[in-house]
């Protein structure tokens, strides 16, 4: 009982020291000058995945262990999240592209 | 410039002073509706303090973590403002048979007008209504004590009603943005709309929108959690299917407005540069963040009631939903494809012909969904022995005027259409007519339905169909003409028009809207006279209807742990099969100790805290904003370290309730169909054969 409210505490620990980590990394992207513009932007995008991966799995204690129910809904997230960025890539660019 | 103590807030800020300076009509619509903010908040504190309410006030509801009470709180908010959104409505159109050529109110005035009762419409009635029924219904159909998370219930209610609270303070001070309700930069930036109108809206948007977030992920969560035992998915009530599907877009849609209201505070109050013109800014991804939250919205509120039909439908025709099963698919369906159109809402921004043709066939497909569920309708009525009481007359009028208004809608989802109709009053036709008889016909029908489970007594029958009549036609005449006008060329929110054409249609308009108060007035009269009548109308034994889920089968009002015993379910429709075939009304073999949560004052202290913030960022009072967001956080820690968070409730004090109530039961003679809404209907309903 004690052992698992010990490694519970250092999951936490752990989750909120790297959150902060890749936090600091995004902003270093952008604000130190002399990285070029699309690698700033691919720098922030990896630590905004990398982040999700560690508030799920730390956070949110989702693992290999997890019940079914837990998968269902990252596949749905997993789907809306597709049809929002997609749309909203597909939409933006086609205004774009009609702007010049 | 701005005062550090009183950041830009002045003497000069009231509609009062603007009226004494010009005594027009205009100002004095202004400072009446401005007066009647404080007048009746002092009326409301003088009615509590003659009658010594405050301590159960804030013992039995303010601090209540009971989601039955917080579900009848939703409900008491929404009446306000609903309230004030009518009666702003009721303004506009006596304005609009005024506006040939001028009118009598100023453009700007108008302008708050409509942004304001669209604000107040979508997210502080629709909003509210549907999550004050889901929270008060769906406990009791699954079987439940209370939802998941009883104290973020509470917090989820304080932070609507501090965004409320902030849409009627813009009243008295200061003015509401002229934005229309989705605010659509770059007219709401800081370089046109530079007054304190458009951070009232971003706040009080802002705050609310968290709080539906937080509540959609507490009734998910309870359905998934706290299911009695032996009920699966698939025997779940349509009501409760409804509630899980708009839990779930609630959870997704609603991150999507926080993030649109948050960026466009950033651009107001640090400066920022996302929707500006210049500097890198688009304002068009406003519109589409805003969109994304905004389609799903529509079928948030409309997907329980859709739910609330289902269960009239099959309680009053007393026949089982037809094809439960095509009914779950559909809900589903309608719920995933809701995030799929969101682009029909700016089919003339300027994207390219194949993106708007994508998202016109989705538009048209969601359509596909909702028809098989009003044949769904139809057929359970079909055969079945129909009363044609109140929620089915509301049914019925739904049938006719959701449709036409579904049609409407299939129409605008043809882009070429859209590019002719669009900004029209064909559009606010057709947004109305989904909107009043789909969502506002069905929590209508659902208020008349459960009233007499939350209160013990039903409502008069004679005054509540005429308020349902009322409704009908006062919508069809306010805003059928509408379709008229809109071919005709008039555009929507027009302050003013020179086409004497347009004038009888708007004449039509302005009865609609009479009816349409008249309703409000006859509903307000029909609660006031069946409280007062609440003996001959009193229904104890909690099943006046002859209900066909778990919610009939406890006493009315139900206890505050909802059931004596958790009910084992094993089918659909558990309380009718109960009744027919079982045993309904009997001891549990077996009462356990009961834990109950205490009350506490979370949900208003950071609904109060939220207000005060939200109101010292739109007036620039720096310091409030801070101490209030410290006093946010600092109740959030303090609350982590409170371990005595339930209390419990002794088994032999269940079983003691529940030998009363049977014993009650027992005593009562049951009533059938044809004694309804007799005063022999005490609540013991005898079942109709077969079930």
């Amino acid at each position: 009982m004690k052992d698992d409210a010990r490694s519970e505490m250092r999951r936490y620990a752990i989750g909120a020291v790297l959150s902060a980590a890749l936090t600091l990394l995004a902003f270093w992207a952008v604000m130190s000058h002399g990285m070029a513009r699309s690698t700033a932007l691919w720098i922030v995008g990896a630590a905004a995945l990398a982040q999700i991966v560690v508030q799920m799995r730390c956070f949110l204690h989702v693992g290999s262990s997890s019940k079914r129910e837990d998968l269902h809904l990252i596949l749905f997230s997993l789907v809306l999240g597709t049809l929002m960025v997609g749309g909203t890539i597909w939409i933006m660019s086609s205004l774009h592209d009609r702007m010049y | 410039m701005a005062d550090p103590i009183f950041g830009r807030l002045d003497w000069t800020v009231t509609p009062f002073d603007d009226f004494f300076r010009d005594p027009s009509i205009n100002e004095g619509v202004a400072a009446a509706a401005a007066s009647a903010v404080p007048l009746g908040a002092v009326a409301v504190i003088a009615f509590l303090t003659w009658k010594g309410l405050w301590g159960p006030l804030w013992r039995d509801w303010l601090t209540s973590a009971d989601h039955k009470k917080i579900g009848i709180m939703y409900f008491v908010l929404a009446g306000v403002m609903m309230l004030r959104g009518v009666l702003e409505g009721a303004v506009m159109r006596t304005h609009q048979v005024t506006a040939l050529d001028g009118g009598v109110l100023s453009a700007e005035h108008f302008a708050q007008l409509f942004s304001t009762h669209g604000t107040i419409m979508i997210f502080f009635v629709a909003t509210p209504l549907i999550t004050g029924l889901m929270n008060y219904v769906v406990p009791l159909q699954i079987g439940a004590r209370d939802v998941a998370f009883p104290v973020l219930n509470q917090i989820s209610l304080g932070l609507t009603a501090a965004g409320a609270g902030l849409v009627m303070i813009s009243l008295v001070i200061g003015k509401f943005g002229t934005g229309g309700w989705t605010m659509y930069p770059p007219y709401t930036g800081t370089t046109f709309s530079p007054g304190p109108g458009v951070d009232y809206w971003v706040w009080a948007i802002g705050i609310s929108g968290i709080g539906s977030t937080l509540a959609g992920i507490n009734i998910a969560v309870t359905i998934y959690k706290k299911r009695s035992p032996g009920m699966k998915f698939l025997r779940m009530p349509i009501f409760t299917w409804t509630s899980l599907c708009t839990a779930i877009m609630m959870i997704y849609a609603f991150p999507a407005l926080t993030v649109s209201t948050a960026m466009l505070a950033l651009d107001r109050s640090l400066d920022f540069r996302f929707f500006t013109n210049d500097l890198g800014g688009n304002m068009m991804q406003y519109a589409n963040i805003f969109w994304m939250f905004g389609h799903p919205e529509v079928y948030i509120v409309v997907l329980p009631a859709y739910g609330v039909f289902s269960e009239i439908a099959a309680t009053f025709s007393a026949k089982r939903i037809y094809s439960y099963n095509s009914m779950v698919i559909a809900t589903s369906a309608i719920a995933v494809i809701s995030f799929t159109v969101w682009l029909h809402h700016f089919f003339t921004m300027g994207q390219g012909a194949s993106v708007n043709a994508a998202f016109g066939i989705a538009t048209m497909i969601i359509a596909v969904p909702t028809g098989v569920k009003v044949y769904n309708w139809m057929a359970t009525m079909f055969r079945g022995r129909v009363r044609l009481s109140v929620p089915i007359i509301y049914l019925v009028g739904f049938f006719f005027l959701f449709v036409f208004g579904g049609l409407t809608g299939v129409i605008l989802a043809n882009p070429t259409i859209d590019y002719q109709v669009h900004n029209s009053q064909f559009l606010v036709a057709h947004f109305h007519n989904v909107l009043i008889p789909g969502v506002l016909f069905g929590v209508l029908a659902g208020v008349h339905y459960w009233f007499p489970k939350a209160f013990g007594f039903r409502l008069h029958e004679g005054p509540a169909r005429l308020e349902a009549y009322l409704w009908f036609g006062g919508f069809s005449l306010a805003f059928l003409p509408l379709y008229w006008l809109g071919l005709m060329g008039m555009p929507r929110r027009s302050a003013s028009y020179d086409n004497p054409a347009f004038e009888p249609a708007m004449w039509l308009a302005v009865v609609g809207a009479a009816m349409v108060v008249g309703a409000l007035g006859v509903a307000i009269w029909n609660f006031w006279a069946s409280a007062r009548d609440r003996e001959a109308l009193a229904c104890p034994v909690g099943d006046p209807w002859d209900g066909r889920t778990l919610e009939w089968s406890i006493p009315s009002p139900p206890p505050e742990y909802n059931f004596y015993a958790l009910p084992r379910v094993n089918t659909v429709d558990a309380w009718t099969v109960e009744k027919a075939v079982g045993h309904p009304y009997e001891m549990a073999p077996r009462y356990t100790d009961i834990e109950m949560p205490r009350s506490t004052a979370m949900g208003v202290v950071i609904g109060g805290a939220s207000a005060a913030m939200g109101f010292a960022i739109t007036w620039w009072i720096w310091w409030l904003a801070a101490l209030s967001f410290a006093v946010i956080v600092a109740a959030l820690i303090a609350r982590a370290f409170v371990r005595e968070t339930t209390r419990t409730i002794k088994a032999v004090e269940v079983e003691v309730a529940h030998r009363a109530f049977l014993r009650e039961a027992s005593r009562t003679p049951a009533v059938g169909r044809d004694d309804e809404i007799a005063p022999d209907n005490l609540g013991h309903a005898r079942p109709a054969v077969p079930a």
